[in-house]
C-alpha cells in the first residue's frame, strides 16, 4: 500500500470527531489533491479498488439537466412516420401498455413534428432547426437515443437521473464523485450548482448529498447578487476589517485547541480561513471583466429575451436568456479553477401545451451558450478532461396531448420509454450516434440504456468503479447506481 | 442459542471498534461467516427457498437431515458437512453457488467457514433480537452507568477524567437539556448550589431543566427529526401545510409534559384507535402525516398512496426498532432476519390508515375569545328576534290589505294577453381573470376567452322607466360554444345556481325575487333552484341547467316580489353565480325587462295559499302568506334584513383542520406482497403479522390493527425499541451512541460498546415507566456524563474515538442550537413557546426562486423574528440555509443521526447572515448598555461571560481588545461605514462608531468553537 495514503488516512482517522465518519476534519474542504474519503478510513482498501482500477479519462463533468423532458422528437430523433401518421390514433397493443399524465388514451392522436431538419457533421448527426449551434458541434458529440427510465413523474424521475433512485435521501451524483476523489480546488467547492430561469421543481433534493456529509451537497451558486450566499461581508464590514475578526478568532481557537486538544477545532479554523478565501475567489470566478468580447458574444453573453411573453421557461422580469449564457461561461471558469463537478440547471421543459411556442423559447436559451462551451472547452484543451452532459429525467410522448377541455392538440406528454441525451468531452466518442426508436420514437429498438448505466459509465470515466464506490449506510453498502448500472464501453473513445 | 450471551463481546469490542487494532484470529460468525451466507447461499437456501431442504438461517435448520439424507452442517466435522463438500467441489454441477447463480467461494472464505464449523458452528443469535436481559450491576457504588463504564475503564486500565469544572458542566447540562445558554443570573445561582453542595446543587440543575419548557423545544427537536417533520408537501408543487405545527407542538407538550415513551408511541401510532379517544389523542396520529405529498399533474394516487404507506412502515421500522426494512419491499432481506412477506405484513398493519383531517381549536386562548363574543352576539340576537317578534304581531292587522294587494297583482296578471318585453342593452361585464365577452349585434352577450371551472358575472345596465315585473334572461347557441352551447361546459351546458339583482337608489337590495319559470330545464336542475339561496358547488347546489336541451336557445322568467316603478332609466347591477364547476357557466345571453304584469311576482306556494279561502288554509298556509309578507312589509323587513346581517356576523368557531390518520372501517383494503415492491404487482394475500425473529404480537380482534402494532413495539417485550430509545437518550447526551449505528441495529451495524450498559439502560427505561426524563436524570448525574471532555493525547492510539468513555466528547451543536445560542446570548431571543412557524430573515434567492411561485417569505415581525430555530418555517424543496448547512435533516425521510459537517458555507453563515449580524449588533449594545461596566475591560468581560458563561484569560481579554482598537481605528474617519455595522435604530447616546466597533468585536465570540460546541 502507498504510504503516503496510509499517512493521511491516520491523519483523518485521528481528526475524526465523536460524530463518526461524518466529521473528518481535514478532508476535501481543504485539500488540493483530492483526499481519501470516508470509505478509505474504514476500509483503506476499499478505496485504493475504487479508484485503482482504470484511468480517470474526466476530471470534471458539466451537467446541464433540462428540467421538465425536452421533446426529442422536436429537437433530435426526425420521424417521417410520425408526421405521415399525423392524426391517427396509436395501436392499442401499444396504448394498453402505456401510462399517460394528461392524455385521454381513447381519443389520442399522434402529433407529427413541424420542424425542418439538418444533418451535421461527419456522422450525419440530425438536429432540428431549433439548435443550429449544437449542430455545429455534432463532431465532438456523443448522441444516445435509447435511454429509458421507469419513473413516470416529474420529482421521481429527477431523482432517478441525479442521485440514482427515484427515493429520497441518496446522495446525487457530484456528491459522489466528491466524495470519491475530493475536490480539486483549495478555493471553491468541488460541486456547483447554477440555476436559470424560474428553478427547477426538485429544488435542493436533486444536489443533495444525502447521507454523505455536508461537505458533498451541491452549492448552489446564484445568478444575482452575491455567488454564494452569505458570501458578502456584513454591510459597513470592510475586507480588512473581516480578516482582523478572523484574525482574532483564529487566535482564540487555537488557544482552545492547546487547552482541550480536540482536532475538531483545527478543523473550524481551517474552514473559516476557506471561507475567507472563498470570499475573494468566488467573486473573482464570476467577475467576466477578464473574457475578451469574442468570447462573451460567443456564449450570448447580454442577449436580450426574445419577443413575446408567458413563456414556460421563465418567469415574468428574468433574463433567462442572459443568464444561461453566463451560467455555461462560469462553468467553463469553473472548470479552470478545479471545480469538479457542476450542474446547471433550466427549467421548465415541461411542455403540455404550447410546445411549438415553448420549446422555441428553450431551445434558443439553451442552444448558442452550450455550443459556446464545448468549443471554448475545446479550444482550450479541456474537453478531453471535462465530461458535458446535456439530458433531463424522461421524454415526451408522439401522441398529442389532448387534455379535456382543450380544442386542439399543442403539446406532448411525459415519455421516459425511450428519449434522448447528448454528451461530450470526458474520453467520450464524439461524432457518435447510439441507440435507436422505432418508426415514432415509441420504443427503443436497438441498445436501451438505462439511467443507471450512463451514471456508471460517467464514474467510470472519472476513473471510479461504480459497483466500487460505496458508502454503508443503514447497514447496507450504497451506491449511485442502486442495485443496476452497466458501463457502456461503447460510447468510450 | 437461548439467553442473551456477552462472552464474545470484549473480543469484539476490540475487533470492531478500534481499526487500529489488528483482527484476532478466530472466526465470528457475524464477520466472517454471516456474509458468506448472506451472498452466496442464501438466495436459495434462505426464507424465500430451501433448495434440497437445506435452510441456512439458524443452526436448528442447518443441521437437518436433507432430501438426500445427508446433512448440510454437521458442527465440529467440516469433513461431514455436506456445505464444505459443495463449496470446494470442481464438478460445475455440484459446486455450490451453481456457476450461473454466482461466483464461487475463495479458498479464504472457504476456509473460514470451515473453520468455523470445525470450531462447533456457533450461530448466536443476533444479540439485538435476543431478549432483554438484566445484566448485574458491577458493585462499584453510586450510580450504575458509572459502574458500567468504570468497570470496564477499570479493566483496561485506565482512569477516567475527573468532572468537568463547574462552568463547564453548568453549560453542557443547560446546552443538552435546554439548548440555552444560562443566563448570568442561573450561572451565579448554580454555581452556589453546586458549590455548597455539589450532588444536591447538580440535582437540582438537572430537576430545574427538566422543568423547563425549553427541554420540550430541545428534545422535541430530536424527535421530530425522526418525524421527519416540516411545513410543507414536498415534492414539485410542495404546496404549504398550514396545520403541520400543531403536531410539532403536539410533540413539544407531550415531552414537556414526560408522556411515558410507550403511551407516546401509542398515541402517535395509533391515537385514533384508542377507546373514547381525545382530540389530542387523534391530533397525535399526524405523525404519520408528516410523509410527503405528490400533487404534481398525473401522479397515480394510488402508487402515491402505497409510497406513502411504505414510508410508515420503513419509519416504524427505523425509529423504534433501529431495523431497514426498506430493502424487504422488494425481496427477503439479505443480513436481518426480514422476509419479502413479513414487510407486507408490516405494512397491512398501516393500509387501511385513510388520510383524514381533524377539527382542532387554533388555541385556548383564541377559543375563550370566541365563547365571550359568542355569548354577546346570542344576547343581541335575542334582543332582535324580540323586537321581530313586537313588528310581526303588529303586522297581524296588516295582512288583509297585503293579502288584497298580492291578489290584485295576480289579477292584472291574468289579464295580460301578450307580455311586452323591453330590452336591456348590457352596459358593463364583470368575471374571473382571462373570461372575455362581446356584445353582439342582437344585444346578447357572447362569452369567450379562458373557460374558467366557476365563474360570477357581474352585469350592469339600465332597467327602462315603467312598471317593471321581473326580468327576461335568454341562453343562447352560438357556433363558438362546445356543442354550440349555450353554456361553456364541455357537452354544452351550464348551471345558473343564484342570481342577484340590485337597482341603484332602490330601497331594499338585492330586489326580492317572486318566481320564475323557464321554457325548459333539465331534470333536477329546475328554475327555481336560482331562488333559494344554495350556491353549493356541484351537484350538491341547486339552480337552472339545460341538459338535453343543448344546442337551443331557452329562457327564465324571474318576477320580483314587488313590481319596480321607475320614471327614469335606472342602473342596476345583476350577478348570475355560476358555482357548478367544470365549466359550467353560461356561453350567450340576452336580458330583456318584463314590462307588464305577471304572475311570477308572487311566489308559486305563496299563490297556492292565497287560492284558498281565507277560512280554508291551513296554518302553513297562513305562515307561508305570512312569511312571504314580512319580506315586503315596510315594518318588518328593515328587521328581518338586520337579523341577517346580524346572523352573518356570528363568530367563526376558531377550528383549524389537522391532518391526522383514521381507520378505514368499510371497504378494508386487502394487502397483497407486491412484487418486487412494484404496487401493481401482486403477488399473494398476507395478513397483519409482525417479524417472526422477534416475540409474537397479540391481536385484540381478529384481525391485527395499528394499535395492536403500537403495543406490540412498546408492550416491553419487544427487546428492539427501549434498546434504541435508550441508545438514542444516550446518544445525544454523548454526541454518539453506545451503539454508534443508531440506525442500524441489524446484524450489518456495529456492536454496542457497552451492551451490559445499554441492557441496563434500556431494562431502566422500561421498568421506571418508560419515562424520557427519568432516565435522563440518571445519566446526566452519572461521573461518566460530568467527566472533562478535554481529549486526552494519552489515549490517543488506544481509543482514539473515545469508545471507552474516558473522557466526555465535545461536539458542534445542532442547526437550530446554533441560532438560539446566538440570540439568547444577545438577548434578543423570544421566549415564546409552540405556534404558527416563523419567518426569520432569510437570505433573497433561496425561496422565492422557487418552482411554486405562488409560495412567499413573508418576513415575520416583532419578536417572531427572533423565536427558536425549530419554530423557522420548513420548505422541504428550499429549506432555510441557516438549517441545512448546519446539517438540519431535510426532512423527507426519517433520520435518527444527524451529521456534523464543519463547512466555509456554515462558516459564512454565522459570520455574515442578516440574523447573526443582528445578533452581534443586540450584543454589542447589551454591553454598551450596562452603566456598572466602568471600561473596555469590564465590558470585553461582560461579553465573553455572556456568550461562554467564564471570565477570559487575560491572553484572551487582550485579544479582543486589540481588536476593539484595531475596529475603533478603521471605524473613527469612517462614519458611513460605522453606521451600517452598527445597525438602525441606534438607541439614544450610542455613537455609531463605537456600535460599530464593538459589533466587529463581539462577532468573534458568536464565531468561537467554544460558544458552538458543547463542552
Amino acid at each position: 500500500m502507498n504510504p503516503s495514503l496510509i499517512h493521511r488516512t491516520r491523519r483523518e482517522f485521528l481528526t475524526t470527531s465523536a460524530s463518526g465518519l461524518g466529521g473528518i476534519a481535514l478532508g476535501s474542504m481543504l485539500s488540493d489533491d483530492g483526499v481519501l474519503n470516508a470509505a478509505s478510513v474504514a476500509d483503506p482498501s476499499a478505496f485504493l479498488e475504487a479508484t485503482g482500477h482504470g484511468e480517470a479519462k474526466a476530471k470534471a463533468c458539466i451537467f446541464i439537466f433540462m428540467e421538465g423532458a425536452p421533446s426529442q422528437l422536436d429537437l433530435f430523433t426526425p420521424k417521417p412516420k410520425l408526421n405521415e401518421l399525423h392524426g391517427q390514433s396509436l395501436p392499442k397493443s401499444i396504448l394498453d401498455k402505456a401510462r399517460f399524465a394528461f392524455i385521454q388514451p381513447e381519443t389520442a392522436t399522434l402529433m407529427g413534428s413541424p420542424r425542418t431538419w439538418k444533418k451535421h457533421g461527419q456522422s450525419g448527426m440530425e438536429f432540428s432547426d431549433l439548435l443550429p449551434h449544437l449542430g455545429t458541434c455534432a463532431d465532438d458529440l456523443l448522441m444516445v437515443r435509447s435511454l429509458h427510465s421507469e419513473e413516470f413523474n416529474h420529482h421521481p424521475g429527477q431523482l432517478l437521473m441525479q442521485c440514482g433512485v427515484s427515493r429520497f435521501g441518496m446522495p446525487s451524483m457530484g456528491s459522489w464523485i466528491n466524495y470519491g476523489l475530493g475536490s480539486a480546488s483549495r478555493n471553491l467547492p468541488g460541486y456547483v450548482v447554477l440555476n436559470a430561469g424560474r428553478g427547477g421543481s426538485g429544488g435542493s433534493t436533486l444536489w443533495t448529498s444525502g447521507f454523505l456529509s455536508t461537505k458533498y451537497a451541491g452549492v448552489s451558486f446564484r445568478n444575482q447578487g452575491e455567488p454564494v450566499l452569505n458570501l458578502k461581508n456584513p454591510k459597513g464590514l470592510s475586507p480588512e476589517m473581516q480578516r482582523a475578526g478572523l484574525d482574532a478568532l483564529r487566535d482564540l481557537n487555537q488557544a482552545r485547541y492547546q487547552e482541550v486538544h480536540d482536532p475538531e477545532i483545527a478543523s473550524r479554523i481551517a474552514s473559516y480561513e476557506l471561507a475567507n478565501r472563498m470570499q475573494t475567489a468566488a467573486p473573482e470566478l464570476v467577475d467576466l471583466s477578464g473574457e475578451s468580447k469574442a468570447t462573451l458574444d460567443m456564449y450570448g453573453v447580454d442577449r436580450p429575451e426574445p419577443p413575446g411573453d408567458d413563456f414556460r421557461g421563465t418567469l415574468p422580469g428574468l433574463r433567462t436568456y442572459d443568464t444561461f449564457a453566463r451560467n455555461c461561461l462560469l462553468a467553463r471558469r469553473m472548470v479552470e479553477r478545479g471545480v469538479r463537478f457542476i450542474n446547471i440547471i433550466h427549467a421548465s421543459w415541461d411542455q403540455h401545451s404550447e410546445l411549438d411556442k415553448n420549446l422555441a423559447y428553450n431551445a434558443g436559451a439553451v442552444d448558442q451558450p452550450i455550443a459556446a462551451l464545448i468549443k471554448d472547452l475545446k479550444q482550450r484543451g479541456l474537453l478531453d478532461s471535462t465530461m458535458v452532459v446535456w439530458g433531463s429525467e424522461f421524454g415526451r410522448t408522439p401522441l398529442g396531448e389532448n387534455r379535456p377541455g382543450r380544442n386542439s392538440n399543442t403539446g406532448r406528454d411525459h415519455h421516459p420509454n425511450a428519449f434522448t441525451m447528448l454528451m461530450a468531452g470526458g474520453g467520450l466518442k464524439g461524432g457518435h450516434i447510439y441507440g435507436a426508436t422505432d418508426e415514432i420514437g415509441w420504443f427503443s429498438t436497438e441498445n436501451p440504456v438505462h439511467i443507471n448505466d450512463l451514471q456508471a459509465t460517467i464514474l467510470h470515466q472519472f476513473g471510479l468503479d461504480h459497483l466500487k464506490l460505496t458508502y454503508r449506510f443503514q447497514g447496507r453498502d450504497f451506491r449511485l447506481t442502486d442495485v443496476g448500472g452497466k458501463v457502456v464501453h461503447d460510447w468510450i473513445a | 442459542m437461548g439467553a442473551f450471551s456477552f462472552r464474545y463481546f470484549p473480543v469484539l469490542f476490540v475487533l470492531w471498534t478500534a481499526g487500529t487494532i489488528s483482527r484476532g484470529a478466530e472466526v465470528d460468525f457475524e464477520r466472517d461467516i454471516r456474509p458468506i451466507l448472506a451472498e452466496k447461499c442464501t438466495l436459495c437456501h434462505g426464507p424465500d427457498e430451501t433448495k434440497a431442504g437445506l435452510r441456512l438461517t439458524g443452526i436448528d435448520h442447518a443441521t437437518k437431515v436433507l432430501e438426500s439424507g445427508l446433512r448440510g452442517i454437521v458442527p465440529g466435522e467440516p469433513e461431514a458437512s455436506e456445505v464444505m463438500h459443495r463449496v470446494r467441489a470442481s464438478d460445475p454441477e455440484e459446486i455450490m453457488p451453481p456457476p450461473d447463480k454466482g461466483e464461487p467461494l475463495t479458498e479464504e472464505e472457504s476456509a473460514k467457514l470451515e473453520g468455523w464449523i470445525a470450531s462447533g458452528a456457533v450461530w448466536p443469535k443476533h444479540w439485538a433480537y435476543a431478549g432483554l436481559s438484566s445484566p448485574p450491576v458491577p458493585s462499584l457504588a453510586g450510580n450504575p452507568v458509572d459502574a458500567f463504564v468504570l468497570d470496564r475503564l477499570g479493566k483496561e486500565g485506565i482512569e477516567p477524567s475527573p468532572d468537568a469544572d463547574d462552568i463547564t458542566l453548568i453549560r453542557r447540562f443547560f446546552y443538552d437539556l435546554a439548548g440555552l445558554p444560562p443566563t448570568l443570573e442561573q450561572l451565579a445561582t448554580y454555581r452556589t448550589a453546586i458549590g455548597t453542595n455539589r450532588e444536591v446543587g447538580l440535582t437540582k440543575l438537572a430537576d430545574d431543566l427538566l422543568e423547563g419548557s425549553a427541554f420540550g423545544e430541545r428534545w422535541g427537536r430530536h424527535w421530530l427529526d425522526r418525524a421527519r417533520y416540516a411545513d410543507s408537501d414536498g415534492f414539485e408543487k410542495d404546496n404549504h401545510r398550514p396545520d403541520a405545527w400543531r403536531y410539532r407542538d403536539w410533540v413539544i407538550d407531550a415531552i414537556n409534559a414526560d408522556m411515558p415513551f410507550d403511551q407516546f408511541t401509542i398515541e402517535q401510532f395509533a391515537g385514533d384507535l384508542l377507546e373514547n379517544a381525545t382530540l389530542d389523542q387523534v391530533l397525535a396520529t399526524a405523525f404519520h402525516r408528516q410523509t410527503l405529498t405528490n400533487t404534481e399533474g398525473g401522479v397515480d394516487k394510488e402508487q402515491w398512496r402505497v409510497a406513502a404507506v411504505m414510508d410508515r412502515v420503513e419509519t416504524m421500522g427505523a425509529v423504534w426498532m433501529g431495523l431497514t426494512l426498506t430493502c424487504a419491499r422488494c425481496h427477503t432481506h439479505k443480513y436481518d432476519e426480514i422476509t419479502h412477506a413479513e414487510y407486507y405484513q408490516l405494512f397491512s398493519y398501516l393500509n387501511n390508515g385513510d388520510e383524514t383531517s381533524a377539527k382542532v381549536r387554533e388555541s385556548d386562548e383564541a377559543w375563550a375569545r370566541y365563547e365571550d363574543t359568542l355569548a354577546a352576539h346570542t344576547e343581541a340576537g335575542k334582543t332582535l328576534e324580540a323586537t321581530l317578534a313586537a313588528a310581526r304581531s303588529e303586522l297581524n292587522d296588516r295582512l288583509g290589505e297585503w293579502e288584497a294587494r298580492l291578489a290584485g297583482w295576480l289579477a292584472e296578471a291574468t289579464a295580460v294577453v301578450e307580455p311586452v318585453l323591453a330590452p336591456i342593452t348590457v352596459e358593463g361585464f364583470g368575471a374571473p381573470k382571462g373570461v372575455q365577452f362581446s356584445l353582439e349585434k342582437d344585444r346578447s352577450v357572447l362569452v369567450g376567452g379562458t373557460n374558467v371551472p366557476t365563474a360570477t358575472y357581474t352585469i350592469t345596465a339600465k332597467l327602462p322607466a315603467g312598471k317593471i315585473s321581473g326580468l327576461r334572461l335568454e341562453v343562447l347557441p352560438d357556433p363558438s360554444l362546445p356543442e354550440n352551447g349555450p353554456g361553456r361546459a364541455q357537452h354544452g351546458n351550464f348551471v345558473l345556481n343564484r342570481m342577484e339583482l340590485s337597482v341603484k337608489g332602490y330601497p331594499r337590495n338585492p330586489i326580492i325575487l317572486g318566481d320564475a319559470a323557464a321554457d325548459y330545464a333539465q331534470e333536477g336542475w329546475a328554475v327555481s333552484g336560482l331562488l333559494d339561496d344554495n350556491t353549493r358547488a356541484g351537484k350538491d347546489g341547486t339552480g337552472w341547467a339545460v341538459g338535453g336541451g343543448i344546442g337551443k336557445a331557452h329562457h327564465a322568467d324571474i318576477g320580483f316580489a314587488e313590481p319596480i316603478e321607475i320614471t327614469t332609466p335606472t342602473e342596476f347591477s345583476l350577478q348570475l353565480i355560476q358555482n357548478y364547476g367544470e365549466q359550467h357557466s353560461i356561453g350567450r345571453f340576452r336580458l330583456s325587462a318584463m314590462m307588464t304584469p305577471t304572475s311570477l311576482v308572487v311566489p308559486g306556494p305563496v299563490r297556492l295559499a292565497l287560492a284558498s279561502p281565507a277560512d280554508q288554509r291551513t296554518p302553513d298556509m297562513r305562515t307561508t302568506i305570512q312569511r312571504h309578507v314580512e319580506r315586503l312589509d315596510a315594518k318588518t323587513w328593515p328587521l328581518l334584513a338586520q337579523q341577517t346581517a346580524h346572523a352573518a356576523r356570528r363568530p367563526l368557531a376558531p377550528e383549524m383542520d389537522v391532518r391526522v390518520i383514521a381507520e378505514r372501517r368499510s371497504d378494508r383494503r386487502k394487502t397483497h406482497i407486491f412484487k418486487r415492491g412494484e404496487f401493481k404487482e401482486l403477488l399473494d394475500e398476507v395478513q397483519p403479522a409482525t417479524l417472526s425473529v422477534l416475540p409474537p404480537i397479540r391481536h385484540r380482534g381478529e384481525q391485527g390493527d395499528r394499535l395492536d402494532l403500537a403495543r406490540w413495539l412498546v408492550g416491553g417485550e419487544n427487546p428492539l425499541p427501549p434498546r434504541v430509545i435508550a441508545n438514542d437518550v444516550w446518544a445525544q447526551l454523548f454526541g454518539t451512541g453506545l451503539v454508534p449505528t443508531p440506525d442500524d441495529f441489524g446484524v450489518r451495524g456495529d456492536r454496542p460498546s457497552h451492551p451490559e450498559l445499554l441492557e441496563w439502560l434500556a431494562g431502566e427505561l422500561v421498568s421506571n415507566g418508560w419515562s424520557r426524563k427519568s432516565l435522563i436524570r440518571t445519566i446526566v448525574l452519572s461521573k461518566t456524563y460530568r467527566q472533562a471532555s478535554d481529549h486526552r493525547p494519552e489515549l490517543l492510539d488506544r481509543d482514539p474515538k473515545n469508545i471507552l468513555l474516558a473522557r466526555q466528547n465535545r461536539f458542534r451543536v445542532e442547526a437550530e442550537i446554533i441560532r438560539d445560542l446566538s440570540l439568547a446570548a444577545s438577548g434578543l431571543l423570544s421566549s415564546k413557546v409552540g405556534g404558527p412557524s416563523v419567518f426569520p430573515p432569510i437570505p433573497a434567492g433561496v425561496a422565492d426562486v422557487n418552482y411554486n411561485s405562488a409560495f412567499k417569505w413573508n418576513l415575520s415581525e416583532g419578536e417572531d423574528r427572533y423565536r427558536r430555530g425549530l419554530y423557522t418555517y420548513f420548505k422541504r424543496t428550499a429549506p432555510h440555509p441557516g438549517l441545512i448547512t448546519f446539517d438540519c435533516p431535510d426532512s423527507n425521510v426519517t433520520t435518527l443521526q444527524r451529521a456534523r459537517s464543519n463547512t466555509p458555507l456554515a462558516a459564512l453563515i454565522t459570520l455574515n447572515s442578516e440574523s447573526f449580524v443582528e445578533t452581534a449588533q443586540a450584543l454589542a449594545r447589551r454591553v454598551l448598555a450596562e452603566k456598572s461596566l466602568a471600561d473596555d475591560t469590564a465590558r470585553i468581560e461582560h461579553a465573553f461571560r455572556l456568550c461562554l458563561s467564564r471570565e477570559p484569560e487575560p491572553a484572551e481579554r487582550e485579544r479582543l481588545a486589540s481588536l476593539l482598537e484595531d475596529s475603533r481605528a478603521w471605524y473613527r474617519d469612517r462614519a458611513a461605514e460605522a453606521a451600517e455595522l452598527a445597525g438602525e435604530k441606534l438607541p439614544a447616546g450610542l455613537s455609531a462608531n463605537e456600535a460599530a466597533a464593538w459589533t466587529s468585536t463581539v462577532r468573534v465570540l458568536l464565531n468561537l468553537d467554544e460558544f458552538l460546541t458543547r463542552g
